[in-house]
């Protein structure tokens, strides 16, 4: 309680209350509800679109209205999910098709009620755990050296690729190309102008946001213009009080609460997974451990409860782990990441010494976002019915220029307008080839931050490689990244041996 | 067109290769024995063998489908011409926005598109004209983003 009361909170507090930045908040809270609710335009492409917009906005703003948006987003993408069948982001497929099973029912006010009533419960863990072990985190993450970080680096990325990716290698292959990607240009140790090829623009490198707008916004346009898909049905078109029944289903179902918020905080902070994987373990485990294992997916609330708070309550972790080290677990985070770089408030445990204000004012964002989604997240699904119902071939040219504008704002140049349609064709290309585009983003996130650690070290160590398992942090967190790292190698040569016998 | 894994496997090991001759000639760090070429060289590296097991992987799988195949909508003639106007329309406007301005090309590149896409064509014009005010007054007049006039140049306010 005391942390509440402390003089940083204070100031953080008043950050928060500005006029502005509330009004910020309840734009992008707006936005991220109608984009997520928007069938085909995920939580990552709201967030991608918003950086251009936040690039004009003091810090404390600019990420606050990233983090309500994305916070918004994925609440909001349950309601598609309920009403159309088609989540509207991969965080709500998990329990699409029992959201939908109570819409035909007739109950459809009963899925979005929970999912709106849970997905804030979630949120609010997730905010509380944030709180109260970001600042500690912080404290212990002060006695790194570049080894530690290098493996910490190396840890988050591993994750990435070996978490919730159909193809281990397509996921590796996308992370050294976003990795690759981060060395173009000279800001590297030697500040010597890489793959710029004699280009100003390039050895300048690759800015961030035209390459999230490109592989996020351009890459989801094309699929939507080539698709053959047949125009939507809304299953539903009156939607009851969806605060009904939910007290009782609160004291009924408390435990799946309390088990899917925490699950979806811990898999939150696991660099490399999000929202999307929490919803899924969450929906599992519900239906294990349920007294009533067989009404599921025949419209059964109790593992949309569960994982509707799952999903949220990982949003809030993944920023653990990206505040106090600087290491993004999900393309959301990295796109949240590049934000607090843009706007100078560099991420990593010295950003509570330095600015402490300011990140206690993004906890208190999320506190609010998740307060404020109740009220906006009912008046959102009043509205649904209509949303839905928004041409999407009037919406798709208007983002496409929303893009081009947003690309072009970045440094003033016609460059960035290159760089979405260079990356928006090859992120096209790299998914319907089966390789995830995530992976990449956080690549290029992290590509400096990584290269960096590893030049720093080579060179502290004289270009010895035992040394960076010569601390002991730094020898945990190596060790486990190499047993992540080689898990395959070892799981192929065990089946390989007794298929052999 | 979609390529099997042998396929994709050969382009990424070209580029690796290319990668690690390219490191070859960066030089470095003066007093160090490392430099630019050691974090890029290592990943051309990793990406060597990755791509070398994609095509392993492809070869084994290579009956399974054909080496090339053509997308599905790629024999819809709508779908190819949306897929191009996207492409040509980015293409059109970061050459032509600074000579013709942005009024011409945002008009441009939504009346193509809208039309493209199949709008009513009674709503294209307004629908374009309203969507290029729109997002002018959001990135000009509130963010202060200086959008080229080009043309337009005597117009502007």
């Amino acid at each position: 309680m005391d942390m509440l009361f402390s003089p940083h909170y204070v100031k953080a507090f008043f950050l928060v209350m500005d006029p502005y930045v509330l009004t910020v908040i309840f734009c992008s809270a707006v936005y991220g509800l109608f984009v997520g609710c928007i069938p085909g335009l995920t939580a990552t492409l709201a967030t991608a679109l918003l950086v251009p917009i936040t690039f004009f906005m003091p810090p404390v703003p600019a990420v606050a209205a990233i983090v309500t948006a994305s916070a918004m987003a994925i609440f909001s993408s349950d309601i598609p999910g309920a009403l159309l069948r088609i989540p509207g982001t991969p965080a709500s497929a998990a329990y699409v098709d029992e959201a939908y099973a109570l819409t035909r029912k007739g109950q459809p006010e009963l899925a979005l009620g929970a999912g709106l009533v849970f997905s804030v419960i979630g949120g609010l863990f997730g905010t509380l755990v944030m709180m109260a072990f970001a600042p500690t985190l912080a404290d212990v993450a002060l006695e790194f050296s570049s080894f530690e970080y290098f493996w910490l680096v190396c840890l988050g990325l591993a994750g990435a690729v070996f978490i919730g990716n159909a193809s281990v290698l397509k996921a590796g292959i996308s992370l050294v190309i976003g990795l690759l990607v981060a060395c173009i240009g000279n800001e590297n140790p030697a500040a010597y102008p890489r793959f710029s090829f004699g280009s100003s623009e390039l050895a300048g490198g690759v800015d961030l946001i035209p390459m999230v707008v490109g592989m996020f916004a351009i890459s989801e346009i094309l699929r939507f213009v080539t698709s053959l898909e047949a125009p939507l049905h809304v299953a539903a078109t009156k939607i009851g009080n969806v605060f009904g029944g939910m007290w009782k289903l609160t004291k009924k179902y408390k435990w799946p609460i309390v088990r899917g918020s925490a699950l979806g905080t811990i898999i939150g902070i696991q660099p490399g997974s999000g929202p999307d994987m929490a919803a899924w373990m969450s929906y599992a485990m519900s239906k294990k451990f349920s007294k009533e294992p067989e009404k599921f997916g025949t419209g059964h609330v109790e593992g949309i409860i569960e994982a509707g708070a799952s999903n949220n309550s990982s949003l809030a972790g993944a920023w653990i782990p990206a505040i106090v080290f600087g290491i993004p677990g999900d393309s959301i985070t990295a796109i949240g990441i590049s934000v607090l770089y843009l706007k100078g408030m560099n991420p990593g445990p010295t950003i509570f010494l330095k600015t402490p204000e300011n990140i206690y004012a993004v906890f208190l964002v999320f506190v609010l976002a998740n307060l404020i989604m109740l009220p906006l997240g009912w008046l959102a699904i009043k509205a649904a019915t209509k949303v839905l119902l928004v041409p999407r071939r009037i919406l798709m040219p208007t983002i496409l220029l929303f893009c081009v504008v947003g690309a072009y704002a970045v440094n003033n140049t016609v460059f960035g307008i290159v760089l979405i349609l260079v990356f928006g064709v090859l992120a096209y290309f790299m998914e319907e080839h089966g390789f995830p585009v995530a992976p990449a983003i956080l690549g290029v996130v992290l590509g400096k931050m990584m290269e960096e650690n590893f030049v720093n070290s080579m060179i502290k160590a004289n270009g010895n490689p035992m040394a960076f398992f010569e601390r002991p942090i730094s020898a945990f967190l190596g060790v486990a990244t190499l047993i992540i790292l080689l898990w395959p190698v070892g799981a192929w040569l065990w089946k390989s041996k007794h298929a052999f016998r | 067109m979609k390529v099997n894994d042998i396929l994709a496997g050969a382009v990424l090991l070209l580029l690796s290769i290319a990668i690690l001759a390219y490191t070859r000639t960066l030089p470095n760090i003066p007093g160090q024995n490392i430099g630019p070429a050691a974090f890029p060289g290592l990943l051309a590296a990793i990406l060597l063998g990755c791509s070398v097991a994609l095509m392993a992987r492809g070869w084994r799988a290579r009956r399974a489908g054909p080496w090339v195949a053509r997308m599905e909508w790629t024999r819809h003639f709508d779908q190819v011409r949306n897929f191009g106007l996207v492409c040509a329309s980015l293409f059109f406007y970061s050459h032509f926005s600074e000579k013709l301005g942005y009024f011409i090309c945002a008009f441009a590149v939504l009346g193509s598109l809208l039309a493209s896409l199949r709008v009513r064509p009674a709503l294209v014009v307004p629908l374009a004209l309203g969507i290029t005010l729109f997002i002018h007054t959001l990135f000009y007049k509130l963010l202060r983003v200086p959008l080229p006039w080009g043309l337009l140049e005597r117009f502007a306010w």
